[in-house]
């Protein structure tokens, strides 16, 4: 369905010399390789995740998958159209978010946008009645549609640009930090939402973020890039698998009191009753930790976490230098 | 052709939340018309007739200028798609299957239509209502009326056309100051809204003849007195259709090309 193939961009950025008055005669340029020889390929029905740091080519590639921006170099097909050379073609088969923009009209209510976008797809009036209820429903909307954009909130607003953005029934989403700067309840309905028309309309879903909570409820693959190169392309378990090095444990006691030293286990922290500790699975294994423990007969609680996904992203940047 | 028809109306009803500027709008338009036709009087002083351009006729001019300033002024502008090129919103545009030339000319030329649309009545209704000399007379035949209706909606298409390159220039600098200054200073004053074709010297009337301004403005107010002859004016009608190919084609020309090279910053 999407198939990219070597793909790079570079920028020219012009930078300022020692003084801003010389700059103004001549300046310096930079190249910036925003991205570097990139490949993979996706699936219909796929939800992948695209993550990687500030600044690691993310917003870059989904600009050129959408056909706004033109690569320097590589091949990108996306159900058999080139983005930048068949664009007009190409945008009728995708929906784009980004989390960061707005699409809608600010002084009028969104219904009208909705209107409007349904005469720029040239959408039946059959099919954008049953496509406007279906995103009315999942989406809670139906209180908001009268309500000009600028009267909505964040979480408001970001649901009726999802809305907005498949409106015309997409093959593709593309989902640009959908859930930047959402509240926890926005966020749960955002991700629903996107698993659901995954699941019922096979949309194929591309999507960047931070938050790797979306990550983890989302999506079964995740593509990581970092400067512009891809570092992993996978799914998350494999990932984990990967890359987890440490558990942690808490353990509470029914007295304050100190821990003798097992191997491969270092105390993070000892409160009163509680004691933290970090497992170094190279070392040793959880089994055993647990064994050395059960020799105490003061413990009232043991619970084993996982290193939170998060952690495990900042050791993957680490070990890749990024 | 549904598409532009509801952005049309989408537009209208955007044009309708801002019914107070809309009368502020009046309000502006008829002190400037009566400033104007009070310093062309105080110019044209016992003469009835300069250079062959009545009195009446100049004052005719001035209220229909006035009227559809919407539709002949150059500085009309719709900030919001500055806005979008500045703020990287154009990437939604982009992502429309839509020729972006033609979708923002429809945007353009809706705006000024609803524009005019809210205002020109009771400008017209007032001015004609008010005591001579300082009333807008009738059309001088129904042929020149008819030939005025044509060309001012030429003129409108033509406006919005080389408005477009004002648009095209923000890719390039990114800020709109510089051209809309330069294209209103020097746009309105080529089109005749300043200083009236015949009242110019004539080195500069030729000049001003040969480009497409006038076409905006000059050629249909004055379509409207008499002062441009049916039988004359029907033949520059052809000047004014090939501007609007020729700036047309050019305009979408640069267009695609400046798309080309857009780089929407940022995540």
């Amino acid at each position: 369905m999407i198939e990219i193939e070597n793909l790079s961009k570079a920028f020219q950025v012009a930078k300022r010399k020692k003084g801003a008055f010389s700059s103004l005669f001549s300046r310096d340029v930079e190249t910036v390789h925003a991205l570097n020889d990139i490949s993979f390929s996706i699936d219909p029905g796929e939800i992948v995740g695209y993550i990687g740091p500030n600044g690691a080519g993310k917003s870059t590639t989904i600009k050129i998958m959408s056909g706004i921006l033109v690569p320097s170099s590589g091949k990108c097909e996306i159900m058999g159209h080139v983005p930048w050379k068949s664009r007009i073609s190409h945008v009728r088969n995708i929906g784009v978010v980004f989390g960061q923009r707005t699409q809608l009209w600010w002084d009028v209510p969104v219904l009208d946008s909705f209107n409007l976008l349904k005469d720029i797809y040239k959408v039946s009036d059959s099919h954008y009645a049953r496509s406007l209820d279906q995103l009315v429903t999942y989406l809670d909307l139906s209180h908001l549609l009268q309500t000009p954009v600028r009267q909505l909130s964040l979480g408001q607003r970001m649901r009726c640009e999802i809305a907005a953005a498949l409106i015309h029934s997409p093959k593709i989403l593309f989902l640009d930090e959908p859930t930047i700067g959402l509240d926890a309840v926005s966020k749960i309905a955002v991700r629903q939402f996107i698993q659901k028309i995954n699941a019922e309309n096979k949309v194929t879903v591309v999507l960047t973020t931070h938050d790797m909570s979306d990550i983890e409820a989302l999506a079964n693959r995740i593509i990581l890039i970092g400067k512009g190169e891809k570092l992993y392309d996978g799914n998350l378990d494999h990932l984990k698998n990967t890359y987890l090095k440490h558990k942690r444990i808490t353990v509470d006691f029914t007295a304050p009191t100190t821990l003798s030293e097992i191997p491969g286990v270092t105390t993070l922290q000892t409160k009163g009753q509680r004691s933290v500790l970090l497992v170094d699975l190279n070392a040793t294994n959880i089994p055993s930790v647990m064994q050395a423990l059960t020799l105490r007969p003061d413990i009232l609680d043991i619970s084993v976490e996982n290193q939170p996904i998060e952690e495990i992203i900042v050791n993957l940047y680490e070990a890749h230098q990024l | 052709m549904k598409l532009y028809f509801s952005l049309f109306k989408i537009r209208v009803y955007h044009g309708l939340q801002y019914r107070v500027a809309a009368l502020a709008g009046m309000a502006t338009q008829f002190f400037w018309g009566a400033i104007y036709i009070m310093i062309f009087m105080a110019f044209y002083g016992e003469n009835d007739s300069v250079n062959g351009f009545t009195l009446s006729q100049l004052i005719s001019y001035v209220w229909l200028q006035q009227a559809f300033l919407a539709f002949v002024a150059l500085w009309v502008r719709d900030n919001e798609l500055f806005e979008m090129i500045r703020s990287g919103n154009i990437a939604y545009e982009l992502c429309r299957p839509v020729n972006i030339y033609i979708f923002w000319y429809a945007k353009l030329l809706a705006q000024r239509i609803s524009n005019a649309a809210l205002r020109f009545m009771p400008i017209l209704l007032v001015a004609f209502l008010i005591p001579e000399p300082y009333k807008l007379s009738l059309p001088v035949s129904l042929d020149a009326f008819v030939l005025f209706v044509i060309t001012l909606l030429l003129g409108v298409i033509l406006n919005v056309i080389i408005s477009m390159f004002i648009y095209i220039s923000v890719f390039v600098t990114l800020s709109p100051t510089g051209s809309l200054l330069l294209f209103s200073v020097v746009g309105e004053f080529l089109s005749g809204l300043v200083i009236p074709l015949p009242l110019m010297p004539d080195w500069l009337r030729t000049v001003v003849e040969i480009l497409p301004f006038r076409y905006v403005a000059d050629f249909p107010l004055r379509i409207y007195s008499g002062n441009i002859p049916v039988g004359e004016a029907i033949l520059s009608v052809g000047m004014q259709l090939f501007w609007i190919v020729a700036l047309g084609l050019l305009g979408n020309y640069l267009m695609q090309k400046s798309l080309k090279h857009l780089v929407v910053q940022g995540g």
